[in-house]
C-alpha cells in the first residue's frame, strides 16, 4: 500500500478485468532481434499495425560480432535475424537503430543512455534484463513474445499486478565490493525463486549513494532473484545523469518533469508485502561455484557440502557441481581461469570499465588467458576512449571489442570453449550459457580483471592500493 | 497451437530436477529463427540434456528412457512433472514454444517463474502448481509405475494424482480460464476494447 510500485503501476491501469489481469499502459517497447520476429508476423496475420509505433524502438544486439561490424555478420542465420528485425521496423514505420548506428548498443545500455527510459514510466522488451531499466525509477519488466505482440498491437499488456518488496542496504560497502557483489550476496540470500512474484524496490543509504551505473547493474539482475523487475526511487543523482540526454526533456518540460518525479516516492506509510534489511559490511566481493545465479560465495569462502543443501535440493546441486568440476568443501581461489568476459548489460557500462582498469593498470593480462572486453554501446566505447582508459588496458594487453551482448549467451561467435573456465561480469552461468559445456563464474569486474592479471581466481582486494 | 481445455487425463514424464531454466529448456543457439516452427522446436526441447554434441541420445536423460520416450499422444505423456521454480531465468518464449511443439499440454510444479508460467499460458500450455507434497508424491510414483496417470480438470480446478487419489486445487483466474476453455488470447480481447485504451491516453501524462 502506498509503495512507490503502486503508484507507477496504478497509475497507469487502463481498466481491471474482473477475477483476470489488469490492463496496464506501456509508454516504451524496445524490441531485439531474437524475441520480436514472431510478435511481427503475429501482427500480419492479423491484418494489423502497431498501435503506438512512435513508443517503439528496435536495435539488434544480441547476434552482432564484437569485431567488423561494418561488414555484413557471417554466420547467415544471425545476419538473417538482424536483417529481420530492420525490415520489420521499416515496415511497421518504427525507430531503428542499426549495427554500426552510434546509438546502436545493448539494448539495457542504450535506453538510459539516450534518455528514452525516463522515471515514472512502464517499460518492456522481450527479454528478462529490462528489469535494469528499474534503476532511473521507472516499472520495467521482461515479458515473453506473445506479449510483444500484445503491446504491438494495443500499446497494453494483461498482467497479474505483482506483490512488493523493499530490499534495503544499510552502513557502508567494504574494499572492493561493488554493486554486483551486492546483487550475488542477494541472491545467495533469497535464491533465485526469493523474488518471484514480485517487483523490489531498492532502498537504504548504500543504494542512494550508488552511481547510476551500479544501480543499473543492480536492478538489471533483479531477475536473477526471480523478480520480475527492481526498481529505485529517482533521486538528484537520478536526474544528473538523465538531463541533457537525446530523449530526455528540455527547458520547461525538464523542471517540470523533474517536480514530477520528486513525488515518485514510496510514502512513509507505505507497506510492503515483503521487506529485508542488509547489513552492507557483511558483503565481500562474491563469486559463484555452481550454474544458477544464486549459487555464490564470498570469494573467500567454499563451496557448500552436500549437508548444507535441502534435500529435495541434492540432485541438482550435485549435477550442477559435477557440470563445473568442483567439489563441496573446496574453495574456488587459486582456480585456474581460461577466459574473461567483461560486458552484458550487467557489467557493460564506462564504470566497469573504469573499475577494470584500476586493477589492470600497470600489470599485464596473465599468458594463457583470453579476454573479451566488450563496451555495451558505442556510446560507451567513445567515452573509454575519451577518458584514455582505452590506452591503459591496451599497454596491460588488453582489447577493446565492439558492442554488443557477446559472451554473455554466446549467439554470436564469442563463445567458451567446452570444459574451460570463464570468470565472467554477466549475469548467468546457467549450464552452456556462455557456450555448450562453457563454466562460468559470476563476479564484479574488479574480479574479473585480477582473475584477467594472474590467471587465476584471485581477490581483488590484494590488488588494489 | 490453440487448442480448448477441458479435462486432461494423461501419463506423465518425469523431471525431478530444481531450478530448470530456460536455457536448459532451449538453448540460445536456437533462438535464431524467425518463425514459429513447432517440429523446429520441439525437437530442440531439452536439446543439450537429451543429446550428445554429436547428436546421439543420452540414455539416461528421461525423454530417451524407454518407458517415456513415446511421443506425447491423446492419454500419454501429455504432462510434464518437474521440480520447484520451473522456467526460471531468460524470458524466451521459445521455451514455452519448445514445450508445446513437442506436445505437452500441462506442466506440473510446486513453483514456476513468472515470464515463463505467462509464456505457457499464452501458448496454451497448462501449468499447475501443486504443493511440494503433491509433487513428491508424484514424481516417485511415476518413477515407479511409468503408467500412472494424472487428471486435470480445467472447469473444476482439480489436479488428480489416480494412483493414490490424492486431488489438489490450482489456482487460474477466471479471465485466464475462459480463454482457455475457449481457445481465445489477450490480444483478441484487447482488439475489442481500443476505445478504452484512447480515453486512457487522453487523461495519461505525456512522457
Amino acid at each position: 500500500m502506498n509503495t512507490l510500485f503502486d503508484k507507477i503501476w496504478d497509475s497507469h491501469v487502463v481498466n481491471r478485468i474482473e477475477d483476470g489481469p489488469q490492463q496496464l499502459y506501456i509508454d516504451r517497447l524496445y524490441c531485439h532481434e531474437v524475441t520480436s520476429p514472431q510478435a511481427f508476423d503475429g501482427l500480419r496475420a492479423r491484418g494489423i499495425r502497431c498501435l503506438r509505433p512512435e513508443r517503439i524502438f528496435c536495435m539488434p544486439d544480441h547476434n552482432t560480432p564484437t569485431h567488423d561490424q561494418d561488414k555484413p555478420i557471417e554466420d547467415p542465420v544471425s545476419r538473417k535475424q538482424v536483417d529481420t528485425l530492420e525490415a520489420n521496423a521499416r515496415e511497421f514505420g518504427l525507430s531503428y537503430y542499426g549495427m554500426m548506428d552510434p546509438r546502436n548498443g545493448i539494448i539495457h545500455v542504450v535506453g538510459p543512455e539516450r534518455g528514452l527510459s525516463l522515471p515514472g514510466m512502464t517499460i518492456v522488451c522481450g527479454d528478462s534484463h529490462t528489469s535494469t531499466h528499474g534503476a532511473v525509477g521507472a516499472v520495467a519488466f521482461g515479458i515473453g513474445t506473445s506479449e510483444v505482440e500484445m503491446v504491438m498491437a494495443s500499446q497494453c499488456i494483461l498482467q497479474q499486478k505483482p506483490k512488493s518488496m523493499r530490499i534495503r542496504v544499510e552502513g557502508k560497502l567494504g574494499k572492493g565490493v561493488t554493486p554486483k557483489d551486492v546483487a550475488l550476496f542477494i541472491m545467495k540470500n533469497i535464491t533465485t525463486s526469493g523474488g518471484t512474484g514480485y517487483f523490489i524496490e531498492y532502498a537504504g543509504n548504500v543504494i542512494r549513494e550508488m552511481s547510476m551505473e551500479g544501480r543499473l547493474t543492480l536492478c538489471n539482475l533483479s531477475i536473477e532473484m526471480g523478480a520480475r523487475g527492481g526498481f529505485i526511487a529517482p533521486d538528484e543523482t537520478t536526474f544528473e545523469y538523465l538531463k541533457g540526454r537525446e530523449f530526455a526533456p528540455e527547458g520547461e518540460d525538464w523542471d517540470k518533469a523533474v517536480e514530477y518525479w520528486k513525488t515518485l516516492r514510496s510514502g512513509d506509510d507505505a507497506v510492503f508485502d515483503r521487506e529485508i534489511v542488509y547489513d552492507a559490511s557483511e558483503i565481500a566481493p562474491m563469486i559463484t561455484y555452481g550454474t544458477n545465479p544464486g549459487m555464490g560465495i564470498s570469494i573467500d569462502g567454499r563451496v557448500p557440502q552436500v549437508a548444507d543443501i535441502p534435500e529435495e535440493g541434492r540432485a541438482s546441486f550435485s549435477k550442477s557441481l559435477s557440470y563445473m568440476g568442483f567439489e563441496p568443501g573446496q574453495q574456488i581461489l587459486g582456480h585456474k581461469v581460461d577466459y574473461v568476459f567483461l560486458g552484458a548489460c550487467t557489467n557493460g557500462r564506462i564504470e566497469d570499465f573504469r573499475a577494470f582498469a584500476s586493477i589492470a593498470a600497470g600489470r599485464k593480462k596473465a599468458e594463457g588467458v583470453t579476454a573479451w572486453l566488450v563496451p555495451g554501446s558505442w556510446e560507451v566505447l567513445s567515452q573509454i576512449r575519451e577518458e584514455g582508459l582505452d590506452k591503459l588496458l591496451s599497454e596491460a594487453g588488453f582489447e577493446l571489442r565492439q558492442p554488443g551482448c557477446s559472451a554473455c549467451l554466446a549467439m554470436n561467435d564469442d563463445k567458451i570453449p567446452s570444459g574451460k573456465y570463464s570468470v565472467s561480469t554477466s549475469n548467468r552461468n546457467f549450464e552452456g550459457r556462455q557456450g555448450p559445456g562453457s563454466r562460468t563464474l559470476l563476479a564484479s569486474p574488479m574480479t574479473a580483471a585480477a582473475a584477467a592479471v594472474t590467471g587465476i581466481v584471485t581477490d581483488p582486494r590484494e590488488l588494489m592500493d | 497451437m490453440r487448442q480448448k481445455f477441458d479435462i486432461i487425463e494423461s501419463t506423465c514424464v518425469p523431471l525431478p530436477l530444481e531450478n530448470v531454466d530456460t536455457d536448459q529448456i532451449i538453448p540460445a543457439r536456437f533462438l535464431k529463427a524467425t518463425t514459429k516452427d513447432e517440429k523446429f522446436f520441439g525437437d530442440a526441447l531439452f536439446r543439450d540434456w537429451r543429446f550428445d554434441r554429436e547428436g546421439n541420445p543420452v540414455p539416461g536423460f528421461v525423454l530417451n528412457r524407454p518407458e517415456f520416450s513415446a511421443e506425447p499422444s491423446e492419454g500419454v505423456h501429455q504432462i510434464l512433472v518437474a521440480g520447484k521454480n520451473f522456467g526460471s531465468g531468460s524470458s524466451r518464449e521459445h521455451a514455452a514454444w519448445a514445450i508445446a511443439g513437442y506436445g505437452f499440454r500441462v506442466v506440473i510444479s510446486s513453483f514456476f517463474a513468472d515470464i515463463h508460467k505467462n509464456n505457457e499460458l499464452n501458448n496454451f500450455v497448462l501449468p499447475v502448481v501443486v504443493s511440494e507434497e503433491f509433487l513428491a508424491e508424484l514424481l516417485a510414483g511415476v518413477e515407479s509405475d511409468p503408467q500412472l496417470k494424472v487428471r486435470v480438470d480445467v472447469p473444476a480446478q482439480t489436479v488428480t494424482n489416480l494412483a493414490t487419489g490424492r486431488q489438489e486445487r490450482f489456482e487460474i483466474s477466471a479471465y485466464k480460464k475462459y480463454c482457455l476453455m475457449n481457445a481465445l488470447d489477450d490480444i483478441d480481447y484487447l482488439l475489442e476494447r481500443k476505445d478504452i485504451i484512447e480515453a486512457y491516453e487522453k487523461n495519461a501524462r505525456a512522457f
